[in-house]
């Protein structure tokens, strides 16, 4: 059997059979495939990839290109959905499009297919101007990604516009493989003076093994707002590999959001890059995982111009054998005075097996900054828990309240009611209890 | 109601309680005073149930039952209730849901079903009243930024709610200014009934002017070294703890 390398790199022949060979982008395309075939899957001797290993996936016979489309029904997968709000909704099963499942728009602002952008003429000059733009050009796991893509989301907000409702983008895949590799491309551009709300997800509806690569460039002119939202919630045969790129102009907020509960090894690349000043990034996480699950947040914040802010707040529990990866970089640039940088990380512990590496990594070279940093390991404090037991709840309740009490504040800054009515539940079931109360 | 017999308890191997006697009947106050380190904080966390103290010898019933191997959570079912040096902060978890939380896991540690909503609202009320507590502190986040004195009251708020038998109050004087002291102490004794009791810990005799006990024990060493009425707290206020420690050794 040849390895995954061989398999992505000698079936590229094929993939461009079925795509416009004329395309500006496909130049784009065959260099990126260059880069990844000179590279490789990145392996544990790169210090990046020094807790992760991505050896295992490597050695499973993925499809790359689904042979058969499938149909789910809705009232099946509803629960997926943030069904008790309005959203508009681009939904893929297996890689392919689902128009039947999807809810898209083209009133004012695109919210749309990657597939249609990358194909028809009135996108062009969008598409020449902002792809793989931001994204690295020699990540490998990034460019093996820019060679195959073909499809994803597409959403464009023009100056001054802001989408009636929030958008969700969600992955499904059915199982119709024994194993599935996906590469979502997504492309997301909020002009100046617009706001927008995304929620991202990826669910495997079997136990058959699925392998997603993706990427994500989004792009905030002066004054827009993004908020991204990843729930990280898929079945224990599932990885993710998610590359996020962010490039932000003058005076524009931009945060994301990852909620990381399920999944089997779950990496996320989460890069900002602050071209302008005013800039507010933030960036804020909760991992919830067992058994020997794996998640491993990789983040940088590039801070390029004078007068900016980037606010991290990243919160682990682990339990049984879960491994837990936190890299928190920050680059202040000699250019760069007046930034505000800080950057949280505390982790609880739940069994003695289960780890966490976690490791801030500042480089700055202006002298007027103020920068922070704190991270912190440990497992429940008891006097806390003998505080709540004193109260009659008992032991398991009283971990459970303190830990969610413990993720709590991250959800704060959540802006749609009715997602942070979910997480909050998501995290209840998670941690195996009924809290005595309504969320 | 509470029987305390022989009691010696020690935490990694030091012995701090060496030998305790104590009987409280339903309806009493008992202050319990002494120097710092004497044991009094100790002996409130035992009876609660903190598990890093081991008892060597004697025993702690309540109502006869010997509550040894009983969890914290399951003495507070059978009635006991601790009020804290130093209450805990909880982020994320507001004083109403907390007290929610505690109420029902009581209540279903007890065998009954959770207390009807409307219920729950008219008793935060009436209790929240009896404590001068602004209706705004229910929805904030669980002594999470409280002053000392807030969060005292908030545990003889929480005291009110559970209606235990048997409340220690462990050094509730603590970080009070007067009026909050005021405050709480009338809480108090508005909850004193012939049903229930009260250990009331201090290391000062101000909030026993407030709180007047039946009986007043001294505590030192880890031993009681005196017992007496309500104005062996004034006798300590003016000779100080001195002379019983000279007592003691003589």
């Amino acid at each position: 059997m040849m390895d995954l390398k061989e398999k992505l790199v000698s079936s590229f022949l094929a993939f461009e059979n079925n795509v416009d060979f004329e395309h500006p982008i496909h130049d784009i395309r065959a260099e990126a495939l260059k880069n990844f075939e000179a590279k490789g899957f990145p392996t544990k001797k790169e210090e990046a990839w020094k807790y992760t290993s991505l050896n295992a996936l490597q050695k499973k016979d993925f499809s790359i290109f689904p042979k058969q489309e499938s149909i789910l029904e809705y009232k099946n997968v509803k629960k997926y959905f943030l069904h008790e709000m309005d959203t508009y909704k681009i939904v893929f099963i297996d890689g392919v499009y689902s128009s039947y499942l999807s809810e898209t728009t083209h009133d004012g602002v695109d919210i749309c297919l990657m597939s249609s952008a990358l194909t028809k003429p009135m996108y062009k000059q969008i598409i020449e101007v902002y792809f793989n733009k931001v994204a690295s050009k020699d990540e490998s796991l990034t460019t093996l990604n820019t060679a195959f893509s073909r499809e994803g989301a597409y959403i464009y907000i023009p100056k001054n516009k802001v989408p009636k409702k929030p958008i969700e983008i969600v992955h499904f895949s059915t199982g119709n493989e024994a194993a599935l590799m996906l590469q979502p491309r997504n492309l997301i551009i909020a002009e100046e003076n617009t706001e927008l709300q995304v929620i991202e997800r990826h669910q495997s509806l079997t136990e058959n093994e699925v392998f997603t690569n993706s990427v994500t460039e989004i792009f905030a002119a002066k004054n827009a707002i993004v908020d991204y939202y990843k729930v990280q919630n898929d079945s224990k045969t599932s990885s993710l590999i998610d590359n996020t790129y962010i490039s932000q102009k003058s005076d524009s907020v931009v945060s994301v959001h990852t909620f990381s509960f399920g999944g089997k090894l779950t990496r996320n690349n989460l890069n900002f890059y602050q071209n302008g000043e005013h800039i507010d990034s933030i960036l804020k996480g909760v991992t919830i995982i067992g058994e020997k699950q794996h998640v491993d947040h990789h983040t940088l914040v590039h801070h390029i111009e004078p007068n900016c802010e980037s606010h991290q707040d990243y919160k682990g529990i682990f339990g049984e054998k879960a491994t837990g990866v936190f890299n928190g970089k920050i680059i202040v640039d000699k250019i760069a005075q007046k930034t505000n940088a800080f950057q949280k990380n505390n982790n609880i512990l739940m069994s003695d097996k289960a780890t966490i590496n976690s490791k801030p990594q500042l480089e700055i070279f202006a002298d007027d900054v103020k920068c922070s940093h704190g991270c912190t390991i440990g497992q429940l404090d008891e006097e806390a828990l003998f505080y709540l037991q004193s109260r009659g709840i008992p032991k398991k309740e009283a971990r459970a309240l303190l830990m969610y009490a413990f993720a709590n504040n991250v959800l704060a800054s959540v802006k749609i009611p009715e997602l942070k009515t979910r997480i909050n539940k998501l995290i209840a079931n998670k941690l195996g209890v009924r809290l005595g109360f309504d969320l | 109601m509470l029987k305390i017999k022989n009691l010696h308890a020690s935490v990694e191997d030091k012995e701090i309680l060496r030998g305790i006697n104590l009987e409280i009947k339903a309806g009493e106050v008992h202050a319990i005073m002494g120097p710092n380190g004497s044991g009094k904080s100790t002996l409130a966390a035992i009876i609660a149930g903190k598990e890093e103290f081991e008892i060597t010898k004697g025993a702690v019933l309540l109502e006869g039952e010997d509550l040894e191997d009983l969890a914290p959570e399951e003495r507070a079912h059978k009635g006991i209730f601790l009020s804290f040096q130093y209450p805990v902060e909880i982020p994320g978890v507001s004083v109403t849901n907390f007290i929610k939380t505690a109420i029902n896991e009581t209540r279903k540690g007890r065998g009954q079903e959770d207390m009807p909503a409307n219920k729950m609202l008219k008793l935060l009320r009436e209790k929240g009243e009896l404590l001068e507590i602004d209706r705004k502190f229910l929805s904030r986040s669980l002594n999470e930024g409280f002053s000392g004195g807030e969060k005292k009251r908030m545990e003889i708020f929480q005291m009110a709610m559970l209606e235990p038998k048997l409340a220690i109050l462990d050094e509730t004087d603590s970080g009070l200014d007067i009026d909050a002291l005021r405050i709480v102490a009338n809480g108090v004794n508005k909850l004193r009934n012939k049903d229930n009791a009260i250990i009331v810990i201090t290391h000062y005799q101000r909030l026993l002017e407030y709180i007047v006990p039946d009986f007043v024990h001294v505590l030192h060493n880890g031993k009681i070294v005196k017992s007496g009425g309500k104005e062996l707290a004034l006798e300590l206020e003016e000779k100080g703890y001195d002379w019983l420690k000279q007592e003691t050794v003589s």
